[in-house]
């Protein structure tokens, strides 16, 4: 290599270095918004007074513009002889199963998306088209979405779901905390609508003080253990019950943020962009050093 | 350059034979189900649903074709940086196959993807926190990396030969004074590409590894662990060589040429303290971890556990170690197929049979139509092959150097 194709060389490593780190300083402040805001709301779930009247699902349908059917049909307690998951059709639904400690009435637990103090969804998705809100809701942006399906592949409690049979548009479909409702004030559709309020709607601090309060009142009728206090690291949707979560299908998941082990390596191998300009520099400097010495050695040889 | 026995010519061969009639069938009912995939949705063709988000087409389409495209970036760190000459001769044709590898792997997300026409979207809404955003953009800007460092083969097949057909022979003389522009400003420039292209991959094969950190619990502990990426680096560096050696024992065979066997017992001989350092981390992480306990069940994740790691690295790792089998092409041949195989196995492993999603009412198995469309993309870019390589100079014949071009060998680095 002569001189000048020399310099040439790391002036050119040096413009493309630049430019990575150019790409590291934007991309920082890019990404998805990750708001915890000390009053951010909350639902609280008490499964011991809920009565699987299932009106919760006609209302999140109505709220949400699915075809929700008669609120009359939402009795049939037939639909509990499966297990269900929310779906692009519905996006909470209830399960029933068998009586806890407390009585012989069997639990009933709604089920929709946790929304997460550290949401994986939010973390994971290719375009960041998830947002955790000021207010706790964590939703979904139609016009980013690529419909990749990481999101489903990262959330905990496997809840986005995906319209699978649409060729054009297929949306994430989540419960998104009913946010345009919750913006103007008013409560979330299922809170709104549940006959016996087995669902609360307040601050997540609040919450979980009203949590511990029935449990310390009624410590015979509560497992002690408040599931989302700190399930992975908190989430918004929390839940008493008269019995172990485990048998009510509630994940075991530890209280490390879902997304904490991925974005430290993520963070780790990008910090600054450091080690991915270092490590071209230095193949760099290796391409450089055998080509010279190839050079060296043929120049001998003449 | 004192290397002249190298001198990569267009292949002089019949492009149709009966195995290329068969390879355009299984093309051909690929995209049958693929146009099913773009009428009616993914729901129409695959088993995907919303327990198992990914399936076959992330699991081999895109993450096994990743891995088994590295080739290019190993040979290419080989070959130009650490700079070893003598490898030249193959360098191109494990560009070739990287470039393709990676194509297919852009078509596989583009058919996975529920919103194709939204692929573009990760240029412009960066997550950075996203695993997935970082292979993306790495894997964007790899595939253009490996397009420009194959233009030099291009514009020498072209120069000189322009030949356009009626009024726009007119063109012929601009048309190649371009291409001599372009040949120039590439070769004083293509180093720079060269190592952008080894730092992408670094990054985005361990990139890949990350992926399904996320989904903690939901895969099953004999492969999740916080090693993922490094896993993944490695094993994609031990892949590397080994598809070079399959690629083109497969090609020579099918061309009737004859096989570089100096240059891939060379390569050979490499493969087994890779594998090596691939191994040790493996097991070093079971024994770390304490997952060998879920190898005294029996079940599918402890089988396919056990054919990966049996088949897949240890039965390879002993064949390269013998010399026997570096001078074969039979054995040297079986030896990289197992090595193949078993990074095949592992990212299946890892994205398909790994996941166990908490609330699932059955497992996943692709659907013939998953399997048709990936058999089909692997058709297509073996006929994609076999048209480049008869119709640009990617392999070299090995004693039929005439006037070696130097000028083609190694653009930028001289
Ligand atoms: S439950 Fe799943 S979808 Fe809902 S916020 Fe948490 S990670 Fe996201
Ligand atoms: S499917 Fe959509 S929302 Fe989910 S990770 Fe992919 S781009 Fe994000
Ligand atoms: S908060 Fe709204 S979207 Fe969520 S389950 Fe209730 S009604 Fe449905």
């Amino acid at each position: 290599m002569s001189g000048k194709s020399r310099r040439d060389f790391l002036k050119k490593s040096a413009l493309v270095g630049a430019g990575i780190a150019g790409l590291s300083t934007s991309s920082a402040k890019a990404g998805p918004k990750n708001i915890l805001s000390e009053d951010r709301m909350g639902v609280l779930v008490d499964t011991t007074v809920c009565i699987g009247c299932r009106q919760c699902e006609w209302a999140c349908k109505e709220a949400h513009d699915l075809p929700a059917g008669d609120l009359e049909s939402y009795k049939n307690r037939e639909v509990f002889d499966n297990m269900r998951r929310p779906d692009h059709t519905a996006l909470t639904v209830v399960n029933e199963y068998s009586p806890g400690k407390s009585s012989n009435l069997p639990v009933d637990v709604k089920v929709q998306c946790m929304h997460c103090d550290h949401p994986a969804c939010v973390s994971a998705c290719i375009v960041g088209a998830f947002t955790k809100h000021e207010n706790g809701a964590v939703t979904w942006d139609t016009d980013m979405c690529i419909g990749c399906r990481y999101c489903m592949a990262a959330c905990p409690f496997q809840i986005p779901a995906f319209e699978y049979d649409k060729a054009l548009n297929p949306k994430i479909m989540k419960c998104d905390f009913c946010y345009d409702r919750t913006k103007e004030g008013k409560l979330p559709a299922c809170v709104s609508i549940c006959p016996v309020e087995a669902l609360t709607y307040g601050t997540r601090t609040e919450l979980v003080k009203i949590a511990r309060e029935r449990i310390k009142k009624d410590p015979d009728r509560y497992v002690d253990h408040i599931y989302g206090e700190y399930e992975v690291g908190g989430t918004s949707w929390m839940y008493l019950t008269s019995k172990d979560f485990a048998e009510l299908d509630f994940p075991k998941l530890g209280n490390n943020p879902a997304p904490g082990v991925s974005e430290s390596i993520q963070h780790g191998i990008f910090a600054y962009f450091v080690p991915p300009v270092s490590l071209y520099a230095l193949l760099g400097g290796i391409m450089w050093m055998t080509k010279r010495r190839k050079e060296l050695d043929e120049e001998e040889k003449l | 350059m004192s290397h002249d026995s190298y001198n990569p010519v267009p292949v002089k061969h019949k492009f149709f034979t009966p195995g290329v009639v068969g390879l355009i069938i299984i093309a051909v009912n690929g995209l049958v189900f693929l146009m099913g995939r773009f009428f009616f949705g993914i729901g129409s063709v695959t088993n995907l649903n919303n327990q198992y988000p990914w399936g076959l087409w992330i699991g081999v389409d895109v993450a096994a074709g990743v891995a088994l495209a590295a080739g290019g970036f190993t040979t290419a760190a080989l070959g130009h940086i650490i700079h070893k000459e003598e490898y030249h001769a193959i360098v191109r044709s494990a560009l070739l196959t990287a470039m393709l590898g990676y194509t297919f792997v852009a078509l596989g997300v583009f058919v996975d993807i529920g919103r194709w026409y939204f692929i573009w979207h990760p240029l412009i809404m960066w997550n950075g926190s996203s695993a997935l955003f970082e292979v993306g953009i790495c894997v964007m800007i790899y595939l253009t990396v490996l397009y420009i460092e194959f233009l030099p083969i291009v514009t020498e097949r072209f120069i000189g030969r322009v030949n356009l057909p009626g009024i726009l022979s007119k063109l012929n003389k601009p048309v190649d004074k371009l291409l001599r522009a372009l040949d120039r400003g590439l070769s004083k420039t293509m180093f720079v590409f060269i190592i952008a292209g080894v730092v992408l991959s670094t990054l985005h094969q361990s990139s890949l590894g990350t992926l399904m950190i996320i989904a903690g619990p939901k895969m099953h502990p004999l492969w999740q662990t916080p090693i993922l990426p490094l896993l993944f680096l490695l094993s994609a560096i031990s892949v590397g060589f080994p598809m070079v050696i399959f690629e083109s024992l497969i090609a020579a065979r099918s061309l009737g040429l004859k096989p570089e066997m100096h240059i891939l017992s060379r390569l050979g001989s490499m493969i087994a303290p890779l594998l090596g350092i691939y191994l040790a981390f493996k097991i070093g992480d079971m024994f770390i971890r304490e997952t060998f306990v879920y190898l005294t069940e029996f079940n599918t994740a402890s089988v396919m556990f056990t054919i990966e790691v049996l088949f897949g690295v240890i039965i390879p790792l002993r064949m390269f170690l013998s010399t026997k089998v570096l001078k074969s092409p039979l054995f040297i041949f079986i030896a990289s197929s197992l090595v193949v195989f078993g990074v095949l196995i592992n990212r299946i492993n890892n994205f398909v049979v790994a996941y166990t999603p908490p609330y699932s009412s059955s497992s996943y198995f692709p659907s013939y139509g998953e399997i048709s469309v990936t058999l089909g993309f692997v058709a297509m870019l073996v006929l994609a092959y076999r048209f480049i390589v008869l119709n640009f100079p990617v392999i070299s014949l090995p004693g039929k150097a005439t006037a070696p071009k130097t000028k083609y060998t190694i653009r930028g680095i001289k």
